[in-house]
């Protein structure tokens, strides 16, 4: 299954790019996503564990699966205000 | 009332807009872009947000103070794009019967909106150099 993933702020900085597309296999949850993405970009290793999900606009955790018309997203610790 | 805008936010304005006359306290909270840090320069800040995602969370904690605290009025106005030192990032604005409820939960809308409301601001500093801000995260 093919889901694109969002970035944002450094994690899109260090990858290069808005927006990925990864592949993974099965039914795949968040906590496979951010395996992916961090084994495919090793640059965001340091940062794994502050790095939060979202499917749909709304924080997701890694048990949270996901289906391939998700709208999924990479958070890094937010810094508004 | 929420929003997002790529233009200057007038503090006044969000004010105005929590007026009543059932209100005994409006309170109002600017923040805005600070020029020094840790004895470094800002040049420029830039906020970036995932605009949906920000929309929908700012939206439910005004439902949740309105939920916690007896408010007439609530809005909350968040710039993203760049803004030049001394403009206003955020600006908070709540109207309630009495004071104590109008301070508790502006106090709480900022506090609550820097944890989990999707906004990044970016320091480009003096020198040219720029750095993501995410507290917590090391340096990268």
């Amino acid at each position: 299954m093919i889901v694109r993933l969002l970035l944002f702020a450094v994690a899109r900085d260090i990858v290069g790019c808005n927006s990925l597309e990864i592949e993974l296999p099965g039914v795949p949850n968040i906590g496979a996503v951010r395996a992916e993405l961090v084994r495919s970009h090793p640059r965001l290793a340091p940062l794994e564990k502050y790095l939060m999900f979202s499917v749909n606009a709304r924080y997701a955790g890694d048990d949270q699966l996901v289906r391939a018309d998700d709208e999924i997203a990479c958070l890094p610790p937010a810094s508004g205000g | 009332m929420v929003e997002l805008t790529l233009e200057p936010i007038r503090p006044a304005d969000v004010l105005t807009r929590v007026h009543s006359t059932s209100a005994g306290a409006e309170v109002l909270f600017v923040g805005t872009a600070r020029e020094f840090t840790g004895g470094r320069r800002t040049a420029l800040l830039h906020y970036e947000c995932y605009e949906k995602m920000a929309i929908v969370r700012l939206q439910e904690l005004e439902a949740e103070a309105r939920q916690r605290w007896n408010l007439i009025g609530c809005e909350i106005v968040h710039r993203f794009g760049t803004l030049q030192p001394g403009e206003a990032s955020v600006a908070i604005a709540v109207s309630s019967p009495h004071r104590q409820e109008a301070f508790q939960a502006a106090q709480w809308l900022i506090d609550t909106l820097k944890e989990v409301v999707p906004i990044w601001k970016q320091e480009q500093w003096s020198d040219g150099s720029s750095q993501w801000v995410h507290p917590g995260m090391p340096p990268t």
